[in-house]
């Protein structure tokens, strides 16, 4: 029986020839990634079971990105917790402000993750590498704890659901139309314990960052991880970045899905998912032109914080300003990605508009900090995840867009669709 | 093992942010974490639980963030086991990896109501709602996980 792409890396990375889904394996870990909020849990359970080494020193990544620039006591306590423990055990990518990003903006960048590898990470979005055609998946802190010692993990090898891309995206249509588009398909629990395989001639339309904020949202239908193939896109982006050696790995021809969907990528409308669920989806055709007022818009986060997601921003507020008492914060993922926005110039844009740009940090998308939503708030983000009180008050909405329509909303104050500007 | 309690139940895809909210993620200590649990979907909560209740909710519960605050509360909030129809993957091996108890069962997930008496047998997987007498066959672990937990929980399993 044929192997899907993400059974072949987990077979690999477990020294087996096959596997099937539903097997439980070990396996060797080329990465395992941790923040601010999950290594101290991490390293509290290390501590606590008298562990007195890390597996490889080189392969733990330390990424202070939750509540940093740090915006209390008690936070700055947790990140001080983990600097003295990356100083004492010498771990090589411990990256705190003034070299820290969101941390999945930040890891392909830096090039801690390619091509067939293996990665944990104590943040669920951490399925995010998928776009780069690795395995790669969101576990808690005592996982982390478990792969620091010993290098390995155990994972119930997945099934998986084939999504085959057809068409060319129109417009505005983004990746992250593409994924809430998905998730209102099948649903905030539609992928459970699954792999997303995202597959088809369309895959050769959606630019990389495109690829990023699809993977990254795979969570939001429950999936174990998604997963993408290894195209020119890929090695382009991966050449001279990635550190370790890339391995293309290509699902079996005879490879087992669990269900099938063909998505026209042609036919995706710019779409917004409503509170309080990601899977709550409606066309920018289907809400009317003053049905969602809205109060805070948020452009950035692990799912589009990246360049491509600013230079969206930016072409829908070039020469136009905000609506009155619409705040607009734009938060670039990482300091290289702040540095090319601001050389191409799209924070004058920005700033004219009446938009703030902030350093890199999670901050709003979780509630953490930079943009709290008081009670009866309303705010349009391309951010991930829409629960109840996700960036403030109980009594808060969140709506998920992508950039295009995030910055087109912050012009009307209404959530709007860009072609009608 | 046996746990009996009364049951305090929720609904479908109860995440990780009504868990244990964001704002809140600023300290490890399990104590300060049990006292908000669940505020953010019921506020009430802390101060209903007593030591021994069970949680019961139906399909996706714990999903969204990875945070294993999330089990960490309610299990420092007194709750001895989660029953629900399904669970959110990394929900599900973050509470076997701290040692809460949990079972995928969707017929008694279903079927038991707020404040009722469940008993629950560990060894035979056997759900027993006292209050209405139904008993229902819950789902049991894998043995690789039953390693896990009768080594008392990952790091043990690993040493």
């Amino acid at each position: 029986m044929g192997m899907t792409m993400s059974q072949k890396i987990l077979a690999a990375h477990a020294g087996l020839s096959s596997v099937k889904a539903g097997q439980l394996i070990e396996a060797k870990l080329d990465l395992v990634l941790g923040n601010d909020v999950t290594t101290p849990v991490a390293i509290n359970v290390f501590e606590e079971n008298n562990a007195t080494s890390v597996f490889d020193n080189t392969k733990i990544a330390m990424i202070m990105d939750h509540f940093t620039p740090n915006k209390d006591i008690k936070a700055a306590t947790l990140v001080k917790q983990v600097r003295n423990f990356a100083d004492k055990y010498d771990i090589k990518n411990y990256r705190d402000v003034g070299q820290m990003g969101i941390e999945h903006a930040l890891l392909p960048e830096m090039g801690l993750v390619g091509p067939g590898c293996l990665c944990i990470g104590a943040d669920s979005h951490t399925c995010t590498y998928g776009a780069l055609g690795a395995f790669s998946t969101g576990v808690g802190s005592t996982d982390m704890c478990a792969g620091m010692i010993s290098g390995k993990a155990w994972f119930k090898v997945p099934s998986a659901i084939k999504f085959n891309l057809i068409g060319k995206p129109q417009g505005y249509v983004s990746g992250k139309d593409v994924i809430l588009h998905i998730i209102g398909k099948i649903g905030v629990d539609g992928a459970l314990y699954k792999s997303m395989e995202f597959t088809g001639e369309g895959v050769q339309y959606l630019n990389i960052d495109d690829r990023l904020c699809i993977a990254n949202m795979a969570i939001e239908a429950g999936a174990k991880n998604g997963i993408f193939p290894v195209d020119d896109v890929t090695r382009e982006y991966c050449t001279g970045r990635y550190q370790g050696t890339p391995v293309e790995y290509t699902a079996d021809d005879d490879a087992v899905y669990d269900e099938e969907y063909t998505i026209d990528l042609s036919k995706i409308r710019p779409t917004v998912s409503f509170p309080h669920l990601p899977e709550n989806t409606k066309t920018v055709d289907e809400i009317g032109e003053t049905e969602v007022k809205i109060d805070q818009v948020v452009i950035g986060s692990c799912t589009n914080g990246r360049i491509s997601d600013l230079r969206a921003a930016a072409e829908i507020l070039k020469g136009r300003t905000l609506a009155k008492n619409v705040r607009c914060i734009i938060i670039p993922g990482t300091q290289n990605i702040w540095k090319q926005a601001m050389h191409e110039g799209l924070f004058d844009i920005f700033i004219d508009a009446g938009a703030i740009v902030s350093t890199p940090t999670c901050g709003p998308c979780l509630g953490g900090h930079m943009g709290i939503l008081a009670a009866g708030e309303k705010a349009i983000s391309t951010t991930n995840r829409n629960f109840v009180g996700r960036m403030g008050h109980v009594d808060s909405e969140v709506y998920l867009a992508s950039p295009a329509v995030a910055a087109a909303s912050a012009v009307t104050g209404y959530i709007t669709n860009p072609e009608k500007l | 093992m046996n746990v009996k309690g009364k049951v305090h139940k929720f609904g479908d895809n109860v995440d990780t942010d009504v868990i244990i909210p964001a704002r809140y993620l600023n300290t490890a200590s399990h104590k300060e974490l049990a006292t908000h649990c669940m505020e953010d979907i019921d506020k009430e909560f802390v101060n209903k639980v007593q030591e021994g209740d069970i949680m019961v909710a139906t399909k996706n519960f714990g999903c969204g963030s990875s945070r294993e605050h999330a089990p960490i509360a309610i299990k420092a909030s007194g709750i001895s086991c989660v029953i629900a129809s399904s669970f959110a993957r990394i929900f599900y091996r973050n509470a076997i990896n701290i040692g809460l108890p949990i079972l995928e069962c969707p017929e008694a997930a279903e079927a038991i109501e707020s404040g009722d008496t469940v008993s629950v047998d560990f060894n035979t997987g056997v759900i027993t709602d006292e209050t209405t007498g139904k008993t229902f066959q819950g789902e049991p672990f894998p043995e690789f996980i039953q390693n896990i937990i009768e080594k008392g929980g990952l790091i043990n399993s690993i040493k």
